[in-house]
């Protein structure tokens, strides 16, 4: 009885401990006083590899995603007789919840798992051992580039795949099912607010680009350094983050059109 | 050389982004900068509302002519007052224009249909328009036509 209990309150605080580190990595990488001349380089280099690589899948996924929508949504509309109203429902899924939403996951998958085992493979073969050793904080020299250009590129990759996502959505619906291309746009336009729906979708990505940029960043850092230890970190990092994001997503849109 | 490409990528993801934000801005949610002329006030009084909600359209021969931005009880007359800016470019309603609240579509959004009158005089900041018609509701026409079948 006392060993079950034992085991739970160890758990408990190895958990409590790991979340503790994971601030600290995340305070200490970008409180750090910030040297943009050495760090601009290297942002430019991380945003090129998690963001500009991301693209493909992002746009790809994304038009297939507006063109399902469209062809389910007209399906369901056109019984109703209100099919004119599938550029408003593609939109608005879109520009609301799916863009952030699954653009995250698919950065979790693409970028967030590349990350971990990147910086996993670093602390394997002692390279932020040796960087620390020549006097260069790992923190700020690795960690913190790779921070900034997740949550820079995650809102970008966002915006990104509500766009194609909608003409996926406007291509199938317009062109293909043959609903009238000025009421499909005007009924869009009239129901998708600036403000209400596309910044708080924005506010979404911002969000989930940090927590995702964060548990790669810390699952690598982390990871036990042997080969095993790193590709457990990176299913850890694809499964928390994912979890996260679909939690903290349920929370964010309860605040932002739930009327609390 | 190999930063060269790094940079223009970037550069050109930035971009996109941008240009993306754009297209959800102007297109996607017709976000429209200029149009914030701002208007006048007019004010009119139902019986009842029905549906209708702050920001819903007023409209003359369906075109979007202002919106309605504020709705509350008058307690004195105790009837919804219904708070709407007509913009100012529209200077042709006249004092005995009437205003009803209308459904667009079988299912749509409710709406304020403003028909003009033919006074000389025109509405300005603050007047009321006095012949107003509420909106449908539903549960009634039905018990009125319930009402009317059992009389029969």
């Amino acid at each position: 009885m006392l060993d079950i209990l034992q085991r739970l309150g160890h758990k408990a605080l190895s958990r409590l401990a790991a979340i503790g580190r994971a601030g600290q990595i995340l305070l200490q990488s970008l409180v750090a006083a910030p040297q943009p001349l050495t760090m601009l380089p290297l942002i430019l280099k991380q945003i090129y590899f998690v963001g500009v690589l991301s693209l493909v899948i992002i746009i790809v996924s994304g038009g297939f995603i507006g063109m399902v929508l469209g062809l389910q949504g007209y399906t369901i509309l056109v019984d109703y007789g209100s099919e004119q109203a599938v550029g408003q429902m593609v939109a608005l899924s879109l520009v609301r919840e799916l863009a952030p939403v699954v653009a995250a996951l698919l950065f979790a998958g693409r970028a967030g798992s590349a990350l971990t085992a990147e910086i996993g493979l670093m602390k394997a073969t002692e390279q932020l051992a040796s960087l620390e050793m020549i006097g260069v904080d790992p923190l700020r020299r690795i960690v913190a580039p790779r921070l900034w250009a997740g949550f820079i590129c995650m809102p970008i990759l966002a915006i990104i795949f509500a766009v194609v996502g909608i003409w996926g959505g406007a291509l199938v619906a317009v062109d293909w099912l043959g609903i009238y291309e000025g009421s499909f746009w005007a009924n869009m336009q009239q129901s998708v607010d600036f403000y209400d729906d596309v910044l708080n979708g924005i506010i979404k990505a911002v969000c989930f680009g940090v927590v995702v940029t964060w548990i790669a960043v810390f699952e690598g850092y982390d990871c036990i350094p042997t080969s095993e230890g790193i590709s457990q970190a990176t299913t850890r990092t694809v499964v928390y983050s994912s979890l996260a994001v679909l939690g903290l997503d349920f929370i964010l849109t309860a605040l932002m059109f739930g009327e609390l | 050389m190999r930063m060269r490409t790094v940079e223009i990528g970037v550069g050109a993801f930035m971009l996109a982004g941008i240009l993306a934000l754009v297209v959800l801005a102007l297109n996607v949610s017709g976000l429209n900068l200029s149009e914030q002329a701002g208007g006048y006030k007019v004010y009119a009084r139902f019986d009842n509302i029905g549906g209708l909600t702050p920001r819903a359209k007023v409209a003359m021969s369906g075109v979007q002519i202002g919106q309605v931005t504020a709705i509350r009880i008058d307690k004195d007359m105790l009837m919804a007052e219904v708070e709407m800016e007509i913009f100012n470019d529209v200077d042709y309603l006249t004092v005995d224009s009437s205003a009803s609240i209308l459904t667009a579509g079988l299912l749509g959004e409710q709406y304020i249909g403003v028909v003009p009158g033919a006074e000389e005089d025109l509405l300005g900041d603050g007047d009321f328009i006095q012949d107003t018609q509420s909106a449908l509701v539903l549960e009634e026409l039905i018990g009125k036509f319930l009402f009317n079948k059992v009389s029969e």
